[in-house]
């Protein structure tokens, strides 16, 4: 587990995660917060396949990255126009989001930290984990599984509902 | 030193409290709806590596399940979100969230 090689990819990858994070947040471009949320969204997959859910990080990476994040860049798109250079993102409130940004990375931190209560399991989820998920999904998971893909279903139909193009003669 | 070169359990949570600290810092100091969403999702993803962490130093399954579903929400929320932000574009020609207080056109 200590070994060098692995420490030093996951301090990449964390790294990754953290910075384009933090310039998705703090960039005033909104195009440029998009593509750096695919960023974000790679370095987090590569950190559940570190966490040895490698089926979780493909998920990640088709549902996030090949869904929501076209499905936003088309919402910057739509919302902006793509020949109007004034998509910047006003920013309000910078006080009172400084203080929450620092003091809930600061107050978590201390928790972390100084308690010492973490006692890891002896046997730690090792290997793929793709056939525990479909044992899972069909076994102890079926209702939430069953009840999740009619909430899906239910929002698509609802977002399409929603963002129709409205009849002229109403 | 050794609690930096063996991976543990608190450098996930360090991620992830630092992905909720930006999350929020994103929702609470933006104008654009669309940057709003953006700092919405980067707090499922730091719920999300927090299940998923717990979830590999405990052994069980139940992290992972919740994190599926917490994803699936994720795409639908997405989708609803955007749905009604083109809405709100359409009738306000602004996705300014500081602008929009009225709740008729």
């Amino acid at each position: 587990m200590s070994n060098p090689t692995y420490t030093v990819i996951f301090y990449l990858f964390a790294a990754l995660t953290v910075f384009s994070a933090a310039f998705v947040v703090f960039t005033r471009n909104v195009i440029y917060s998009a593509f750096s949320l695919l960023f974000t969204f790679f370095g987090v997959a590569a950190l559940y396949v570190f966490l040895s859910v490698d089926f979780i990080a493909v998920t990640q990476v088709v549902v996030y990255v090949g869904g929501i994040l076209v499905l936003l860049l088309f919402g910057v798109m739509f919302t902006n126009g793509i020949m109007q250079t004034g998509q910047k993102s006003e920013v309000f409130h910078i006080i009172p989001g400084t203080v929450l940004l620092f003091g809930t990375i600061g107050a978590l931190l201390y928790t972390f930290y100084t308690s010492h209560g973490w006692m890891p399991s002896e046997t730690t989820l090792q290997g793929s984990i793709v056939e525990r998920i479909g044992f899972e999904t069909m076994s102890r998971y079926v209702l939430p599984f069953e009840m999740v893909s009619i909430l899906l279903l239910a929002a698509l139909i609802g977002a399409a509902f929603l963002a129709r193009f409205e009849k002229s003669g109403k | 030193m050794e609690q930096l070169t063996t991976i543990g359990l608190n450098h996930y949570l360090t991620i992830s409290a630092i992905l909720l600290g930006f999350g929020l810092f994103a929702v609470m100091t933006r104008k654009n709806a669309i940057v709003v969403l953006m700092g919405v999702e980067l707090i499922l993803n730091a719920a999300n590596i927090n299940f998923l962490a717990f979830s590999k130093y405990n052994g069980g399954m139940e992290g992972v399940m919740f994190a599926l579903f917490v994803i699936v929400i994720a795409a639908a929320e997405a989708a609803i979100a955007l749905a009604i932000v083109i809405n709100i574009f359409k009738i306000f020609k602004s996705v300014d969230v500081s602008k929009i207080d009225s709740m008729k056109e």
